[in-house]
């Protein structure tokens, strides 16, 4: 963060939204994803993005860590562009973590290990204190004990609440979550929301995507409703339900509660 | 044709005694030049087979990682080069390099000032017999490597990891995995295909064996204990290899799962 001669970017200050999507279009050849969608979210914020299947909520939150690269548009993280030739992404990725429906855990790794691993390989940072570090974490979403289980042997509830952890471990700003219970049973999906709401009550930004609307309705500053490639219109969650304004949101609405 | 030796020495006694009442004539046990010869066959054989195995080992993490180049013309040269390894007859190889190449590169003085050769015949089968084993190496990984979803690649790359370092640290070690039972398969050949080397003289288990044979007019027996001991190393290799594949099982996943 020292002088860079590259174009650095105005630095970001907290009152400032930390993401800024402007008018963001993403096209796979010919077929037109997202067709300008644009988003505020500042700092602390919990922010669901809800929406038909098919209607890019995935494809939009996989550009903020630049999976994605995006067609049109502008987004940036604390400033700094990511539609950027010259993004350095693993500086941007060590703003935003990001968590999967299906965990994706690295299967050969412990638990603990897993939470350790980028944060000594990527980060290059010690391995003691990154233990330390991920023991904490291991304990923050209720997995003490579990630290040498491999995820073979890890229920799906536990292997996402290892896969959160490995994230948190990188110590990001932002989180982002792709419907990261999608895959789990009734069960089990109580278990990772906790660990979600605490991160979100704990003042860390949050963006997920997700079906679950009664989660959403509790723990959301604000909720942006999606439809092919568009957001349909956004508030915070009491007006979103209690008084949705487009036909689509009442379709979807009604058909989901 | 009773043989003598000092009585300390057990092995050459019961090679004699095995003559005397048998009439097999087991040079490698009493006779001490045959009995060099041979232990010295058998460790070319182990050395020509560790060292290949080595570098073909390295030829194919680095092949099968540089077939997912960006560069068209990289992925076309390392399939170029498994094309020509695989569709060729390694002992073919084995000549092209000692008689074809060879030939083609400067020679150097030796101490006392005779021409030779830049490499000798035993560094030129170590590299005919190492790309020779690359080129399967590097198809056995790369089967391994697509192994590993996109979604896992993706994990790692949402987690800062370049291509390289998600190569190394995570679709490596689950490649290797997955392809281990295939890359046996492939390093137990490479060590049969050592004795290719005979064909350029170099002093490996056959050739020894070979030279023991005509000398001692010992052929059925010789053929015998050539045979034994091949079997005998390649089992050493694939315990080896099996017990590397143990150790390396993960609980819950591929042959792991069920633990
Ligand atoms: N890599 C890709 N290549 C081509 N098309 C893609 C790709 N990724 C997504 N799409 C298409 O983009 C559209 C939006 O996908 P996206 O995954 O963003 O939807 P979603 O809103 O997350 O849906 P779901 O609720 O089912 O997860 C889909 O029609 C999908 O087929
Ligand atoms: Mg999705």
């Amino acid at each position: 963060m020292a002088a860079a001669p590259a174009p650095a970017a105005p630095a970001w200050t907290p009152d400032e939204p930390i993401i800024r999507v402007t008018d963001v279009h993403k096209s796979f050849g010919s077929f037109e994803v997202l067709k300008g969608m644009s988003m505020d979210v500042r700092k602390g914020e919990a922010i669901c993005i809800i929406g038909p299947s098919g209607s890019g909520k995935s494809t939009l939150i996989r550009c903020m860590n630049a999976l994605v690269d995006i067609t049109k548009g502008s987004i940036t993280v604390e400033n700094q562009e990511v539609n950027d030739p010259n993004l350095d992404k693993l500086k941007l990725r060590r703003k935003v973590g990001m968590v999967f429906q299906q965990y994706n855990l690295f299967p050969h790794k412990t638990a603990l290990q897993n939470v350790m691993m980028a944060p000594i390989n990527v980060l290059k940072q010690d391995k003691k204190e990154v233990e330390e570090r991920a023991r904490k974490l291991i304990a923050k979403v209720r997995l003490t004990g579990k630290e040498n289980s491999y995820p073979g042997e890890l229920s799906g509830g536990q292997q996402q609440r290892v896969a959160i952890a490995r994230s948190l471990a990188m110590r990001p700003d932002i989180m982002l979550f792709d419907e990261v219970t999608a895959a789990l049973d009734p069960e089990t999906v109580k278990e990772v929301l906790v660990t979600i709401r605490e991160l979100a009550e704990e003042g860390m930004t949050c963006i997920l995507v997700t079906h679950e609307m009664k989660f959403a309705r509790d723990v959301a500053d604000h909720i942006y409703f999606t439809d092919k490639g568009v957001i349909v219109e956004h508030a915070p969650p009491e007006e979103f339900f209690d008084n949705p304004k487009d036909e689509r949101t009442k379709t979807f609405l009604g058909q989901i509660l | 044709m009773a043989c003598d030796v000092a009585p300390p020495d057990v092995i050459a006694a019961a090679g004699c005694w095995i003559l005397d009442h048998t009439g097999v004539n087991l040079t490698i046990l009493h006779d001490e030049f045959d009995r060099r010869r041979f232990v010295s066959g058998i460790g070319m054989t182990i050395w020509l087979s560790v060292v290949s195995l080595f570098f073909s080992l390295i030829i194919g993490v680095v092949g099968a990682w540089a077939q997912g180049s960006d560069y068209k013309w990289i992925r076309r040269l390392i399939n170029g080069f498994i094309v020509v390894f695989r569709n060729t007859p390694p002992l073919v190889q084995i000549f092209f390099f000692y008689f074809g190449i060879s030939t083609l590169l400067p020679s150097v003085e030796d101490d006392v000032g005779m021409r030779q050769p830049l490499f000798s015949n035993i560094q030129w089968a170590i590299f005919s017999l190492s790309l020779f084993a690359g080129a399967f190496n590097i198809e056995i990984f790369r089967s391994g490597i697509e192994a590993v979803p996109n979604s896992t690649k993706e994990a790692a790359a949402a987690l800062g990891y370049t291509r390289l370092g998600t190569y190394l640290h995570i679709v490596l070690p689950l490649a290797i995995r997955v392809c281990l039972p295939a890359l046996n398969n492939n390093l137990v050949n490479l060590l049969k295909t050592t004795s290719l080397a005979y064909a350029i003289a170099v002093p490996e288990l056959l050739y020894a064996s070979k030279n023991i044979w005509t000398d001692a007019q010992n052929v059925p027996t010789m053929m015998v204990v050539l045979l034994l001991t091949y079997v005998a190393l390649v089992g050493v290799l694939v315990w080896a290899m099996n017990a590397w594949e143990r150790s390396m099982a993960i609980p819950g996943f591929g042959q792991g799962r069920g633990r």
